[in-house]
């Protein structure tokens, strides 16, 4: 009976449930569920986040303006946000993406700001010397330069994201690594279902982590570059 | 080749003007050196030349065209920063064509093309500034020496017929410097651009100057006054008389207020 099943179940037990629970078809839509709502809530943070962060880290007026706004919202945590989104975005997927857009979005900003003020104006200046407008300054210098602080924003912040994700899937869902979770921890008491769903969303914390660090390895190859006699630049 | 015509010009909210109804006359394929201690305005002149700034009052002239914003024939390599870090050697030499097809020959940002000479390659600039082997490797890799090659490079690769640097090698040790100087001077001879150098060295000045523009005086009283160098050309020997005593001129225009 599921009464008497352990609270603990051992791994094997869990393993079994996994490929189990895979196999019947619902955790892999459950998955796929919290997947994409991470997904396109980088996505849109990334877009929106990006260039606003290069226009106020190179533009020390507009930056002036909004500073204040940034320093005070942006130590809020934003989970206690949650049922206020809930409240007026309702329970279907948007509600949940805004919530972890938020998240990333001020980490994105931020650290954006900061590189894109760090720029040192020999850069720009040398740049311009080349013959560079504003459109082949933003190709060529602010474009690249921000992807570092891009990149380092998402992976800071994937955790909080994935974290925040499963609060907001307690809450009037079908789909989601969290109802998932929640339903089989409280409601069907299906223990070793319910360690399934937790090691799911862990390895979905963890494959967005990695996932973001290979991107950078990939797109930023000179932050690795050794440095053999050279002085550091 | 460059005309400044009564030019003054003040930072915004600068206050004293750096420079007040000057006068300046390059001739084509002339070598200048402009000498003055830091804070003096050099880089000041220097971004007016290279159309970075625009002077308050007064005209700066290039090739009969006057100047309202940078110069597509005109190459800037600055004492360091200047290297995209994100970018291999090979791809920072090849930035300015990059730069010019990205915009097509606009004559704004890229020249027309005027004159059908046959421009050498990134390549050849490479190998001729002795960075061949580091053409994979980025500026963080590098020595300072090694950087300033790949900025002269990136700049020698779009034939500029006016080339400045500013403090251009004040940052390197004193053997790479020679070797980085010496260079230079060949390469003005061979590709004959019109070329000024700023420097707070007077032997720099010296070796590199045919004639050299002294920013002397204080921020706010400045003193401007040009010199023809008689030692141009030659090897420098500190001992000799004519040269202690050039440079002993230079010292005291460089002071004196």
């Amino acid at each position: 009976m599921l009464l008497n099943q352990p609270v603990l179940p051992t791994p094997l037990v869990v393993g079994i449930a996994l490929i189990r629970e895979l196999g019947r078809g619902e955790l892999p839509l459950h998955f796929l569920a919290s997947l994409w709502r991470v997904l396109a809530s980088m996505l849109l943070s990334v877009l929106l986040a990006a260039p606003a962060g290069l226009v106020l880290g190179q533009s020390p007026r507009l930056n002036r303006i909004f500073s204040p706004f940034i320093y005070w919202l942006y130590p809020i945590p934003k989970v206690v946000l949650v049922p206020v989104v809930l409240l007026f975005l309702g329970i279907g997927d948007l509600a949940k993406i805004v919530i972890i857009f938020l998240i990333l979005f001020f980490q994105i900003l931020v650290l954006v700001r900061d590189q894109a003020a760090a720029l040192r104006p020999e850069l720009i200046q040398s740049v311009r010397s080349l013959g560079a407008g504003r459109r082949a300054l933003f190709r060529f210098v602010y474009l690249p330069a921000s992807l570092p602080a891009i990149l380092t924003a998402l992976r800071q912040s994937v955790g909080t994201a994935v974290a925040v994700l499963y609060i907001a899937e307690l809450f009037a869902t079908r789909y989601g690594l969290g109802y998932y979770i929640f339903l089989n921890g409280s409601t069907l008491l299906n223990y070793p279902a319910m360690y399934a769903g937790i090691v799911l969303m862990s390895l979905l914390g963890m494959m967005l982590y990695f996932g973001v660090d290979g991107l950078e390895r990939w797109l930023c190859p000179w932050l690795r570059a050794g440095q053999p006699g050279g002085n550091p630049h | 080749m460059v005309k400044l015509e009564k030019v003054s010009f003040a930072y915004p909210g600068g206050g004293k003007p750096i420079f007040d109804q000057f006068d300046w006359e390059i001739g084509s394929a002339q070598s200048w050196a402009v000498l003055g201690p830091s804070g003096g305005g050099k880089t000041t002149l220097l971004y007016l030349l290279a159309g970075l700034v625009l002077p308050q009052s007064g005209c700066v002239t290039i090739a009969g065209q006057v100047l309202t914003r940078p110069r597509p024939q005109t190459g800037l390599v600055l004492q360091d920063y200047g290297l995209l870090p994100w970018a291999t050697v090979a791809q920072n030499v090849n930035l300015g064509l990059q730069m010019r097809s990205f915009y097509g020959p606009d004559g704004k940002h890229a020249p027309r093309p005027a004159v059908a000479l046959p421009a050498q390659t990134p390549d050849f600039w490479l190998e001729r500034l002795g960075i061949a082997e580091v053409a994979g490797a980025y500026p963080g890799q590098l020595s300072g020496g090694q950087r300033q090659r790949t900025a002269i490079a990136r700049t020698l690769v779009l034939q500029p017929d006016l080339l400045l640097m500013d403090e251009p090698f004040s940052s390197l040790d004193p053997v790479t410097r020679k070797d980085l100087q010496s260079l230079t001077l060949q390469l003005w001879r061979e590709a004959q651009f019109t070329f000024v150098v700023v420097t707070h060295a007077i032997e720099e000045a010296l070796m590199m100057g045919q004639s050299i523009m002294i920013l002397g005086g204080t921020p706010g009283q400045p003193r401007v006054n040009q010199l023809a160098n008689s030692l141009f050309g030659q090897p420098l020997d500190r001992d000799s008389l004519p040269y202690r005593q050039l440079f002993d001129e230079l010292q005291a225009r460089l002071g004196a207020n």
